[in-house]
């Protein structure tokens, strides 16, 4: 692993509806440095601020307090769909992360455009379906032969793998992962989990994903951190992350005063 | 009386049918419920008239309609997407806006063409040229959008209008798409309104009252045409030509039957309610259904009077 930071998120800050009833501090001072080729798993309870986090990193929102650095470059004030060109996205809602309307293999081509200039050339060329049908094989779903279907036709599962597809088409310098098995069943989380790895192992990519599942979060990756009440609470690496078990989370969750949820125990 | 008739119906279906296109391109492509158009289609009449009057010439009369029309669609872009007003909003503002501009521009309520004493484009004297000349605009207006929803730029005009989400994520500028939308779709109800201002010889403040209503049956009796044969985007764009000039016969078949043609918007905006409730109560009268089966007795009461109303109000 080299040590070239890629992400550095310092002293961010970000409350929703401030001033009001529900007034809620998202991210209270968030730092993390996340270094070229880390896969880091990103575990806490519900309103730790993780997808908020992921949020921030994408521009979903302007951030109240702090800087974003991706690259080198400070990416703070950059629109949502300028820092695209950076970043690959899956979300956890399957329907997210592709459009109904359109084609599989149209889908593939907008992802494959990402961060370019969309000009009056054709929106999907000739020669790239034969690519599109080798990356559609390798999901193993049958969707290499079903490229002129609607998206909207697929399954939860199927749509969850194609966006995955989608956000390592064009080597994002950052995958961005927001749950994104936890709306599967299980055996289709499980596959597309190992497609996730395996993507990132291919592509080298500095993959950040969010997970409830803590077994997951410990097996995957080489980086684990925990956050509660928009901080990180616990950052490991290496050795030590690959020796800890599911009770060492839940010890050190408690310790931080965290409301440990069933979720979180079932898995 | 009725046979009579038919061509001139064909010519204004034609016509209706260009402004039905843009239309579908704000409803259906972006999924924006654009009501620009009733005051953009005055628009390109009042620009094409006005113009007309003065000697200018038809072709060029028609072109500074258009961009006229692509003006108005920018308003309400900018409206909706720099100043966060809703799309249903903003369009009535642009609107309200454009029946003192249309004013303006006429000076009066009305403006007259001189059909006989100067060239015009499309004319009720001369039916049959009309239409030739009109499928000619047809083929060109349906390539050019077949060509232009294919390209790069054109598809993420789609992904806009499919899931905005999954588009910024794709870096595609959702904003910006809108704002080329709408002022594609209105530049097209202007060239309607310059052609409809010709064909009849005159522009009227009131040409462009009830127009999304008219637009939206276009492309909701276009769909039930097509749906079945193709998907293909040019299949669609001809089906929504299609669902204006079936509009327009049966427009002329109400007159020829001496009915009361006062009722015919009251009668065309109840029919297209009815068609944009059907996927609604179908939902909800499927979803009724498997319900019936779980809630206890004393909740379950309620609901055999509300499917039935609603089932009523469908049919």
């Amino acid at each position: 692993m080299s040590e070239k930071a890629i992400l550095q998120l310092e002293g961010i800050c970000k409350t929703f509806n401030r001033g009001s009833v529900n007034e809620k501090r998202a991210l209270q001072n968030l730092n993390l440095t996340v270094n070229e080729g880390d896969f880091i798993t990103v575990i806490g309870g519900n309103g730790a601020g993780k997808s908020t986090m992921l949020n921030a990193i994408c521009g979903t929102f302007d951030i109240d307090e702090g800087k974003i650095v991706l690259g080198g470059k400070d990416i703070t004030k950059l629109p949502e769909y300028k820092r695209a060109k950076y970043l690959g996205r899956v979300f956890q809602d399957p329907m997210m992360g592709t459009t109904p309307n359109m084609e599989i293999q149209e889908n593939l081509a907008l992802a494959a455009r990402r961060g370019k200039v969309r000009s009056l050339m054709p929106g999907i060329r000739r020669s790239e379906k034969a690519f599109y049908r080798e990356q559609l094989a390798r999901l193993g779903l049958g969707l290499e032969d079903r490229m002129t279907a609607k998206v909207g036709l697929l399954s939860g599962g199927q749509r969850q793998s194609l966006t995955l597809l989608m956000a390592t088409l064009n080597r994002p310098e950052l995958l961005l992962l927001d749950e994104h098995t936890a709306a599967l069943d299980p055996k289709t989380a499980a596959r597309v989990l190992e497609f996730t790895e395996e993507l990132a192992a291919e592509n080298h990519l500095t993959t950040v994903m969010i997970t409830h599942n803590m077994l997951d979060a410990i097996r995957c990756g080489n980086r684990l951190i925990m956050m509660q009440e928009g901080k990180i609470i616990y950052d490991v690496c290496g050795e030590e992350k690959k020796s800890l078990q599911v009770k060492d989370l839940l010890e050190r969750f408690r310790e931080s005063g965290g409301a440990i949820n069933d979720r979180m125990v079932l898995n | 009386m009725f046979w009579d008739a038919l061509p001139g119906a064909i010519a204004l279906g034609m016509i209706w049918g260009i402004m039905a296109i843009g239309v579908y391109i704000t409803y259906k492509v972006l999924d924006f419920a654009d009501l620009t158009v009733d005051g953009s289609i005055c628009t390109g009449g009042a620009v094409a008239a006005v113009l007309m009057a003065a000697g200018v010439n038809a072709w060029v009369a028609v072109l500074v309609a258009v961009l006229a029309g692509a003006l108005a669609g920018l308003v309400t872009g900018i409206f909706h997407t720099l100043m966060g007003i809703p799309a249903i909003l903003s369009g009535i503002l642009t609107q309200l806006i454009l029946w003192s501009v249309n004013l303006k521009i006429m000076g009066q309520a009305n403006t007259v063409v001189d059909t006989r004493g100067q060239y015009v484009i499309v004319t009720q004297l001369e039916t049959g040229f009309t239409i030739l000349k009109l499928v000619a605009f047809l083929v060109v207006i349906v390539g050019a959008l077949y060509w232009f929803f294919g390209t790069e730029a054109g598809c993420g005009i789609r992904a806009t209008g499919s899931n905005p989400n999954m588009s910024r994520a794709q870096g595609i500028n959702v904003n910006l798409n809108k704002i080329i939308g709408l002022m594609l779709s209105n530049a097209l109800v202007a060239l309607a309104g310059a052609l409809l201002a010709q064909y009849q010889g005159f522009a009227d403040i009131n040409m462009g009252r009830g127009a999304i209503v008219i637009g939206l049956a276009a492309v909701i009796i276009g769909e039930a045409i097509v749906t079945h044969i193709s998907r293909n985007f040019a299949v669609q764009l001809i089906g929504v030509v299609l669902g204006g000039i079936i509009y327009y016969i049966v427009y002329q078949f109400v007159i020829w039957l001496d009915l009361d043609t006062e009722y015919l918007k009251m009668f065309s905006a109840i029919v297209v309610a009815i068609f944009l409730a059907v996927p609604y109560l179908k939902e909800k009268y499927f979803s009724k259904i498997k319900w019936r089966k779980k809630p206890p007795k004393g909740e379950d009461k309620g609901s055999p009077g509300q499917s039935a109303g609603a089932a009523q109000g469908g049919e």
